[in-house]
């Protein structure tokens, strides 16, 4: 299925997602808040996206922004969830409950990011040590073995 | 006092089930969790009533190290991924690149990409195989499976002086053309391979021990394998029909004819299986792919060799020999990734480790792993 047959599809169903979705580059991204992810990604569930394949986070300047990746197989379609939450108190709420997929890869981000997900059933850190200090993707992490390579322009 | 053989009476020393709970520490260094991995495995006389994997002993740090190099820096850094099978992750990462920064890739570089990763599929079955033999003590197999692997291994020796870490797919194409007379070695290795597999599945599926480990062990249903997100033989092995070459084509997938092999039971011995029928798929690819293949240029030209590639994001996939292997980039514009995500296959399949020891024995343990294929430089990153 292709992004603006997606689209219709999302607007025909669920009229008050239709404003926040998007298309960038070529990819169906659905914008929204921290207080409405769990409905928005419980609505694509129902829409027939039964795969969440990427939950990660990147962080920007101002906030975090968590991506979410989901795909419908019945439909071969893709699209993105995108939610930025705030830098100094990051919280949202986990997805684990409608997929499972989410409860390893939430509980990397709360390793790599320190981003919060209420509600996970066993949220701990998963690669690094669990006596580590910090969060190693965050681009304000410092570590005295941390080296800047040099510029090549 | 004797007490007759099979009655209760012989074991009445034996622990209580539900009283003692005994905690056993698998791994890291155990020869059979296939790296290191560790398993806190809670049994119940030898049941196993809770596994737990502990995974992070690989840990580098890649996608931190991502953010510190140049776009071309970052492919042999791919290379460590799946060590297993690193044409794949060389190529989702270039597929990435290539998305964000617009660049189209010559036909022919395509089909080679398409000819390595299939030969890499036959090379990481065969290991999955093999070990997955070994774990069930059928160490033949074992020998039997490596020697084939060993052949695919061998190509990409005298394709790119590498045997592990290739460092072939780059942005915009590969780095080298195929030497004198490779096409004709790679079809004789097809025809071999072909009675090799033969051969695996006599000596190996159709024994009766292989069966009896196999059969009906760390069975996933295909609402879960969905669910918790499996992909590759793991979904299939559980008749999940779900293969991005086939259902979410790439490159030059839509000009091949090839099956997608699929289990029904969702046992250990269908995923295994899966892995076998999958490399009768490769050679079949393999073959169209060098007889649809014409000559032409391998690499974009001119290309820069600081990549700069437009603020935004990309996320592509391909399907490895474990599943969706995804890479998600972040550009800011600058010549460095701002953000690099591997979405592992390796890491989502073994989150279902728990749920499939479940209720097995704990030397079961050992074949659910082995099954699940994980390779722990992917899972760990």
């Amino acid at each position: 299925m292709n992004i603006a047959a997606l689209r219709e599809h999302l607007c025909a169903t669920y009229p008050d997602l239709c404003p926040l979705f998007s298309i960038e580059f070529g990819d169906g991204v659905l914008s929204v808040d921290p207080d409405r992810l769990l409905e928005a990604a419980g609505n694509l569930k129902d829409l027939g996206f039964d795969r969440l394949s990427v939950v990660t986070a990147v962080d920007r300047p101002t906030h975090f922004e968590l991506v979410y990746r989901l795909y419908a197989r019945p439909m071969s379609a893709a699209v993105f969830i995108k939610c930025n939450v705030d830098r100094e108190n990051p919280r949202v709420h986990s997805l684990a409950g409608l997929w499972p997929a989410a409860l390893w890869q939430e509980r990397e981000t709360f390793d790599m990011f320190g981003i919060i997900f209420e509600g996970h059933p066993d949220l701990r850190r998963i690669l690094l040590p669990d006596d580590w200090e910090g969060y190693p993707l965050r681009k304000d992490y410092q570590d005295e073995t941390l080296i800047r390579r040099p510029d090549y322009i | 006092m004797t007490a007759e053989i099979g009655s209760d009476a012989c074991f009445t020393n034996r622990i209580d089930p539900g009283v003692d709970e005994l905690v056993v520490n698998v791994g890291p260094s155990h020869p059979s969790t296939h790296g290191v991995c560790r398993v806190i495995v809670h049994l119940d006389g030898e049941v196993v009533t809770k596994a737990e994997p502990v995974i992070g002993y690989l840990h580098r740090g890649i996608e931190k190290m991502a953010e510190n190099r140049t776009y071309l820096q970052v492919v042999p850094l791919t290379d460590r991924l799946d060590y297993v099978g690193s044409m794949y992750a060389n190529w989702a990462y270039c597929r990435a690149v290539e998305r964000l920064a617009g660049i189209q890739v010559p036909e022919r570089a395509e089909y080679l990409r398409v000819i390595v990763c299939e030969m890499q599929r036959i090379a990481s079955h065969m290991m999955s195989l093999g070990s997955a033999a070994a774990d069930t003590g059928a160490a033949t197999m074992f020998i039997y499976a490596f020697d084939q692997r060993e052949r695919v291994i061998e190509a990409f020796e005298e394709l790119c002086g590498a045997r592990l870490t290739y460092n072939y797919v780059r942005p915009g194409g590969v780095s080298f053309e195929i030497p004198e007379g490779w096409t004709e070695r790679v079809l004789q290795f097809c025809r071999d391979h072909r009675e090799g597999l033969e051969q695996m599945d006599r000596l190996f599926f159709g024994n009766v021990i292989a069966k009896d480990r196999m059969k009906h062990i760390g069975v996933l249903s295909p609402e879960d394998a969905v669910a918790w997100g499996a992909s590759g033989p793991v979904a299939r092995g559980s008749g999940v029909n779900w293969d991005m070459r086939k259902h979410d084509p790439y490159s030059v997938y839509p000009r091949f004819d090839f099956d997608v092999p699929t289990g029904s039971n969702g046992d250990c011995y269908d995923r295994a299986r899966v892995r076998l029928f999958e490399c009768y798929e490769s050679c079949r690819i393999i073959e169209q792919a060098i007889s649809q293949m014409h000559p032409g240029p391998i690499r974009t030209p001119g290309l820069p060799r600081l990549l700069a590639p437009r603020p935004g994001d990309a996320y592509d996939h391909i399907e490895s020999a474990r599943g969706a292997l995804g890479v998600y980039l972040v550009s800011d514009g600058s010549v460095r990734p701002y953000r690099m995500k591997v979405r592992s296959p390796a890491f989502c399949n073994l989150a279902l480790l728990p749920l499939l020891a479940e209720g097995h024995m704990l030397s079961d343990l050992v074949v659910i792993l082995g099954s699940l294929d994980p390779v722990f430089g992917e899972v760990d990153r």
